[in-house]
């Protein structure tokens, strides 16, 4: 269904931060849209495996509709997989998620990915008329229809959160009769048994601390898997990033800009301002892939041994980064870091 | 001393003390909200070794309890099998999953006084919130070593204070008593700890 074996995928994931163009002015929603378009054009050209883009509702975000993006991007690629990171199933309706990225596979000639998640952000329930408190069972009761939506057969369901369907058959249908589906998860542990049961691959969100201790996660993801019959599929992890041509210069430009974007969120959730010390942390030991190609390089593939992983995304762009810095970046990320983990891990 | 600790929460931060309380020598139960086969597999590979129970048999069984659960459902807590057990309150108010604070906890007050107030007759003592469970789990340290970190602890018992600091020296942390229960504020989300990873000395010139 999706990867096999010891085919590695490396992808680069956006949240569509606001970027900021050559005279240092702060470019708005729209440039920003088209600045990932554009780089992703880029990620295409020079091989990378996938480009990721997750749903956010804020406004230091640009992307709050992914598949838009992916579908334009789709009409200037060839290759590149189009992938969400993550769609907030919770606060969307799963029949409208599949029909959507049914679409996106269409117009792509299937190159759709759907990562399905709760999301960090729940800014979207307000939006759409949730209630916060049916966090939980929201996610359970749409995962659970979204799962057989897949099927692509007519779907009889009867729902407490969702709309109840008698036979309900739903368009387009994809052509190769799957819509790759993804869940990602972060550290809870029922989120991983939850993927396992539905048969669903998994993608370890690893954002802070280090990437050893999911090693666990993956283990569980397998007994579970084991326990409700299905064979385990391979495991990708996400985690931020930032390339630049040495090491100095990689934290010269990414420590200000990671600080404002995790400070910015602190504020909201009332964490302290994040150190140099705690960000040099993350650095050396952590899960920030922030250096020359060849320390992300060697980084990634330590991680990806680490936990066994068989792809990588890098969440690329973080805080009002230069559009310049931003490209150069993918470009080191395609042309060197990618190269060079493959070979680390005996792929070449 | 306590040999064994319940820890009710199953998810990031109740997993993540289970696997510190099991290298520390303690034997370990531990419950998520509804029947202990949901949370049986994980348990047995995350944190092997921990029994899965329920959170009444849990409290029930054990001298000392932490609490690793959304704040938000504090009141479906086993109250009375908590009767005269000391209880670690690790929780925090955390709008994305607890909803509007004024739903859940009257203004003024510090979470663990309110919960104080709910299980009256045991003993809360705040501690093991303002570290990310992340950096509980790759900060853990044996005593004495360099660079220790330090958990802030607040409670209106000094002798149940001084046995959760022994507790948690024995996860790996040194600790800091910062005062009686409304102290616990400073260690909440807003507060100047929250979030903190840093040494004991470092900790008392944050309070
Ligand atoms: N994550 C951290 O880094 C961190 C650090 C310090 C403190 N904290 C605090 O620790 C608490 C747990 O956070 P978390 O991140 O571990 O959340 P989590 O991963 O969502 O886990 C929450 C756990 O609590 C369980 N639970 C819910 N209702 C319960 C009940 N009535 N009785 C017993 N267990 C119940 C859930 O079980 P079900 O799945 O069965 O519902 C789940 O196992 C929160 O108060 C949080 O603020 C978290």
């Amino acid at each position: 269904m999706t990867h096999t074996g010891n085919n590695y995928l490396f992808g680069l994931d956006s949240f569509g931060d606001l970027a900021k163009a050559e005279d240092g002015r702060l470019m708005n929603y729209a440039e920003s849209i088209r600045l990932v378009v554009d780089e992703a054009v880029l990620a295409d050209r020079l091989g990378v495996d996938v480009i990721a883009l997750g749903e956010h509702h804020r406004e230091e975000y640009a992307i709050s509709s992914p598949e838009t993006v992916l579908s334009a991007i789709a009409s200037k690629t060839k290759q590149i997989k189009l992938a969400s990171g993550v769609t907030v199933l919770s606060s969307d309706d799963p029949v409208r998620v599949f029909e959507r990225f049914a679409t996106l596979d269409a117009v792509s000639n299937g190159r759709a990915q759907v990562i399905l998640g709760r999301g960090s952000f729940t800014e979207s329930f307000p939006l759409f008329g949730y209630d916060l408190r049916d966090y939980e069972a929201l996610f359970e009761e749409k995962i659970e229809l979204f799962s057989k939506l897949l099927k692509e057969q007519p779907v009889t369901w009867s729902g407490t959160h969702t709309q109840s369907l008698d036979a309900a058959d739903v368009f387009p249908k994809t052509e190769s009769g799957t819509l790759e589906t993804y869940v990602g998860v972060g550290g809870s542990p029922q989120s991983v048994v939850r993927a396992a049961a539905y048969n669903f691959p998994l993608v370890l969100a690893i954002i802070g601390g280090s990437p050893e201790r999911f090693a666990p996660y993956i283990e569980l993801y397998r007994k579970a898997s084991a326990e409700f019959g299905h064979s385990a599929h391979p495991v990708g992890m996400h985690s931020p990033g930032f390339i630049a041509d040495s090491d100095e210069q990689a934290v010269k430009i990414a420590f200000p800009l990671f600080k404002q974007a995790m400070d910015k969120v602190g504020k909201t959730r009332g964490w302290q301002p994040m150190s140099r010390e705690h960000f040099m942390n993350e650095v050396k030991n952590g899960s920030m892939y922030v250096g020359s190609p060849e320390t992300v390089g060697k980084k990634i593939a330590n991680a990806m041994k680490a936990v066994d992983a068989k792809r990588f995304d890098m969440v690329y762009g973080f805080g009002p980064m230069q559009a310049s810095d931003r490209r150069r970046m993918i470009e080191l990320y395609a042309t060197e870091v990618i190269p060079r983990v493959r070979e680390l891990l005996g792929q070449s | 001393m306590a040999r064994t600790i319940a820890i009710l929460g199953a998810g990031k931060l109740g997993i993540t003390l289970s696997q510190l309380a099991l290298r520390a020598g303690y034997s370990v139960l531990i419950a998520g909200s509804g029947d202990p086969s949901k949370i049986k597999l994980s348990v047995s590979v995350l944190a092997p070794g921990a029994i899965a129970t329920t959170s009444a048999e849990a409290a029930r069984q054990s001298d000392v309890i932490i609490l690793a659960l959304p704040l938000s459902r504090f009141r479906k807590l086993p109250k009375e099998e908590l009767t005269g057990k000391l209880v670690i309150d690790a929780m925090n108010y955390w709008w994305e999953v607890d909803g509007p604070i004024d739903h859940i906890l009257p203004s003024g007050m510090s979470s663990s006084e309110m919960v104080q107030a709910f299980l009256s007759s045991s003993r809360i003592v705040k501690a093991l919130n303002h570290m990310g469970y992340h950096d509980l789990h790759d900060e853990a340290r044996s005593k004495k070593s360099p660079g220790r970190k330090a958990i802030a602890v607040a409670g209106d018992s000094k002798d149940d204070v001084r046995i959760v600091s022994s507790i948690i020296d024995s996860l790996g942390f040194d600790t800091l008593y910062i005062g009686g229960l409304a102290k616990g504020k400073l260690l909440e989300p807003g507060g100047n700890v929250f979030g903190a990873n840093v040494s004991a000395a470092r900790l008392k010139q944050l309070i």
